[in-house]
């Protein structure tokens, strides 16, 4: 029996396929990647009790006005600088009862990582930009401390570590930010 | 003579298109791969503000989006330049938000709840105004795992 051979399939308009399909991918879909500064919020009470009573030295008081300008602790101060001031402020250490801590042990500073606070507060008229920047600075501060202990622990940077050994390092610098309602005009 | 005329008859050999479809397969699989489909029409400026100290989102199905921002400006004549919040494909008040973060919170198994997280995807032009407004609104729908959204770079105010 004589074999028929099958005839070709033509393959040339398969680029024009492909193209098509292409675009229609380029066009519904997007690139970015979703990153963004992570928080938690308080829960919300109809009647807030009143807040505990904190000593004055263990709060950092963050103020951004209208202007974007920014106060600590009513003085004037550069966004460059706040990273520092934080690090300061968290790692300070007046106490003496948390070992791992390296601060200045300033008087006029934080007893403990535990126990200290930073309280931010901005303005309804505060850009957001600037609002994301100083996030951004206080964030970077408690990543700083948490990166220095993992490495001094674990010999790896904190966002590497695994989920217990992370918890650790974390549980050593608890985020503390305490976000006061904005001031209103 | 004859010599020559054959030469310039013959001319110079197509180049051979048959590769075309694997390299253009090769692209659209990198782009397969590499992008994410977009979920709504965007209605408004979203020009997202930059930050050092970003976490990925890593679930995008237990993310939820709130954006805010001014009007685009071919919706400017309807709903003015003042900032909005846009809700899934379209412009929200305020009081919505509450209805909107429930609704988000059903859609998903129980077991899932606790991880939801919503993301304010503000641009960097607005007022803290309004973004203090969509928090408080999270806050009293017990939606409090939340996320500014940023794009990686170091803030215009450092540079």
């Amino acid at each position: 029996m004589a074999r028929r051979e099958s005839p070709e399939i033509n393959a040339g308009s398969m680029a024009d396929i492909a193209f098509l399909l292409l675009i229609f991918f380029l066009v519904t879909t997007t690139m970015d990647v979703d990153s963004g500064i992570a928080r938690k919020l308080p829960p919300y009470e109809e009647n807030p009790e009143t807040p505990p009573q904190i000593k004055k030295i263990n709060i950092l008081q963050v103020l951004v006005n209208a202007n974007d300008e920014i106060l600590v602790n009513d003085d004037y101060m550069d966004l460059r600088d706040l990273r520092a001031k934080a690090v300061d402020f968290i790692d300070n250490n007046l106490l003496g009862e948390c070992d791992y801590c390296q601060g200045p042990r300033d008087k006029s500073m934080s007893e403990s990582p535990e126990k200290h606070v930073i309280s931010l507060q901005n303005d309804r008229g505060t850009s957001y930009e600037m609002y994301i920047a100083v996030q951004n600075e206080l964030t970077g501060a408690y990543n700083q401390l948490r990166n220095r202990e993992a490495n001094l622990k674990f010999g790896r940077n904190y966002e590497l570590l695994g989920d217990e050994d992370a918890k650790s390092i974390a549980k050593l610098y608890p985020v503390n930010i305490s976000e006061a309602e904005p001031l209103k005009l | 003579m004859s010599k020559f005329k054959k030469k310039s008859a013959g001319g110079r050999p197509g180049i051979s298109t048959a590769s075309l479809p694997d390299i253009v397969f090769m692209l659209l699989f990198f782009f397969m791969v590499t992008t994410v489909m977009r979920e709504v029409d965007l209605k408004l400026k979203n020009e997202k503000p930059f930050a050092t100290e970003v976490k990925k989102l890593e679930k995008r199905s237990l993310v939820s989006y709130i954006y805010i921002g001014s009007p685009k400006d071919r919706y400017q004549a309807q709903f003015g330049r003042e900032p909005r919040v846009q809700l899934n494909d379209q412009f929200a008040r305020l009081d919505e938000i509450q209805p909107f973060a429930h609704a988000e919170k059903q859609a998903k198994s129980e077991s899932e709840r606790p991880l939801m997280q919503f993301s304010i995807k503000a641009d960097k032009d607005v007022r803290m105004g309004i973004v203090s407004d969509v928090k408080l609104e999270l806050r009293k729908a017990e939606a409090l795992k939340i996320n500014y959204s940023t794009r990686k770079g170091v803030p215009s105010m450092l540079k």
